[in-house]
């Protein structure tokens, strides 16, 4: 009886612990660098795979992925030639409207080493932590647009949650006429649920969401996702509006961790 | 033949190891929903075959180190392993001689237990999506049960785990 007693009260005491008073933090992230091992070994067929991709590759392809590397890069050159003067026409606008400079954020790239293996939650395990200069709340975001933001931070390890799991939202406006909104995760990769729309709102389809920096954990301006479905039923209070993440949440080998100017003071 | 003890208990942490490693392997979208309970399998295994060594504490250690690996509320897969260990211990006298696939059947009734229980936590949190697709892993841990049997028991005839 007593095998049985003490190992229940000891389950009973984490969890009481751990989901309602939030006590353990600093536990897991000791359980988590234990954890690391395990991450890379599981991670390891993936690796080899993508080895053998870039290391035992024809010449043919490799001069074909060259030129198209070159021309791409010709034309994201052409695009930024404007940059600099529109980068300083910019600052003296906001200077003259009085706002804030806008501070270009800082970024370090991190690899995925293992996503949760428990399908209902969306999280990711990073190979950055604390040594790196990792802390809870920082965004996460790749090529595309917002991935979402750290939960746990461990010295070699960092756990992020994506925006499309069910426990997570993000102020966003929409990017054509600045509507503020939240949207929140579905617990599905491709969808997220725009929430307490009124029926007047100016919303439709194709709209781009961008976060709006309220709240003050996401910077503002990255794109979180496109409005894929607006349904307005009269009987409803609010409109049921859908959007599909532009962040490729679910292929992305490497994330960007964004230090924004804001959180570096605060460090 | 202390040192044969030894061994024993390296081999039981090995083949746990290995449910782990197999437990966060990286599966494609179709399939992640259907990962079996590699850890449930092996913990009903060596609860069945050494039940005076491996028990509702072991199930409370293991599923500890899979609650870490979920990212899932500390607590959670220990309370449920505890459970399953405790009913094999209950019907491992039972389990010993019955058929291989009676053996699944049960499997499967523990795995859903275990499911359930892990459910129930995640309701407790807040995380809860989609309805009874959570119950997959108990058909497929039933289904590759006489895979995981045979190579445990061949582990532990290797080893001369008693």
């Amino acid at each position: 009886m007593l095998q049985i007693l003490g190992p229940t009260l000891v389950v009973l005491g984490l969890l009481t612990a751990g989901l309602y008073f939030n006590k353990l933090q600093s536990t897991r992230a000791v359980l988590d660098t234990l954890a690391s091992p395990i991450f890379w070994v599981a991670n390891l067929p993936t690796r080899v795979s993508e080895w053998t991709a870039t290391h035992i590759q024809s010449r043919s392809d490799l001069l074909e992925g060259n030129e198209r590397l070159r021309r791409e890069n010709l034309i994201l050159q052409g695009r930024s030639q404007k940059m600099a003067s529109l980068q300083s026409e910019n600052v003296r606008l906001r200077a003259l409207l009085n706002s804030s400079a806008l501070v270009r954020d800082d970024v370090l790239v991190a690899e995925l080493i293992g996503v949760s293996p428990d399908p209902e939650r969306l999280q990711l395990v990073l190979n950055k932590g604390e040594g790196d200069g990792v802390f809870l709340g920082q965004p996460l975001i790749d090529a595309d647009g917002l991935m979402g933001q750290i939960v746990e931070v461990s010295s070699g390890i960092s756990r992020a949650l994506l925006i499309t799991d069910v426990t997570h939202a993000v102020p966003v406006q929409v990017n054509r006429n600045g509507v503020r909104a939240i949207a929140e995760g579905t617990g599905a990769l491709e969808s997220l649920e725009v929430r307490h729309i009124s029926a007047t709102t100016d919303i439709r389809e194709g709209d781009l969401l961008v976060t709006s920096g309220l709240g003050g954990r996401f910077p503002e301006g990255y794109p979180v996702a496109v409005v894929i479905n607006v349904e307005r039923d009269p009987g409803e209070v609010f409109v049921r509006v859908l959007a599909a993440p532009t962040a490729a949440l679910d292929r992305t080998r490497h994330v960007l961790l964004v230090f924004t100017a804001q959180q570096s003071q605060e460090d | 033949m202390a040192d044969r003890g030894g061994h024993g208990y390296a081999a039981i942490f090995l083949t746990f190891v290995a449910a782990y490693v197999l437990a966060v392997v990286p599966l494609p979208l179709w399939l992640q929903w259907g990962r079996p309970e590699w850890l449930a399998l092996t913990l009903i295994y060596w609860c069945i075959a050494l039940p005076e060594r491996v028990g509702v504490a072991t199930g409370l250690l293991v599923g500890l180190g899979l609650d870490v690996l979920e990212g899932a509320a500390l607590g959670q897969n220990a309370f449920a392993l505890m459970v399953v260990a405790l009913l094999a211990l209950i019907l491992y006298q039972r389990l010993r001689v019955s058929g291989l696939w009676q053996q699944a059947a049960v499997v499967f009734v523990l795995v859903c237990i275990n499911q359930l229980i892990c459910q129930w936590i995640q309701n407790l949190e807040g995380v809860s999506v989609v309805p009874l697709l959570f119950l997959l892993p108990a058909l497929s841990s039933a289904l590759l049960w006489p895979v995981v049997l045979h190579s445990l028991r061949g582990v532990r005839r290797y080893y001369r785990v008693s």
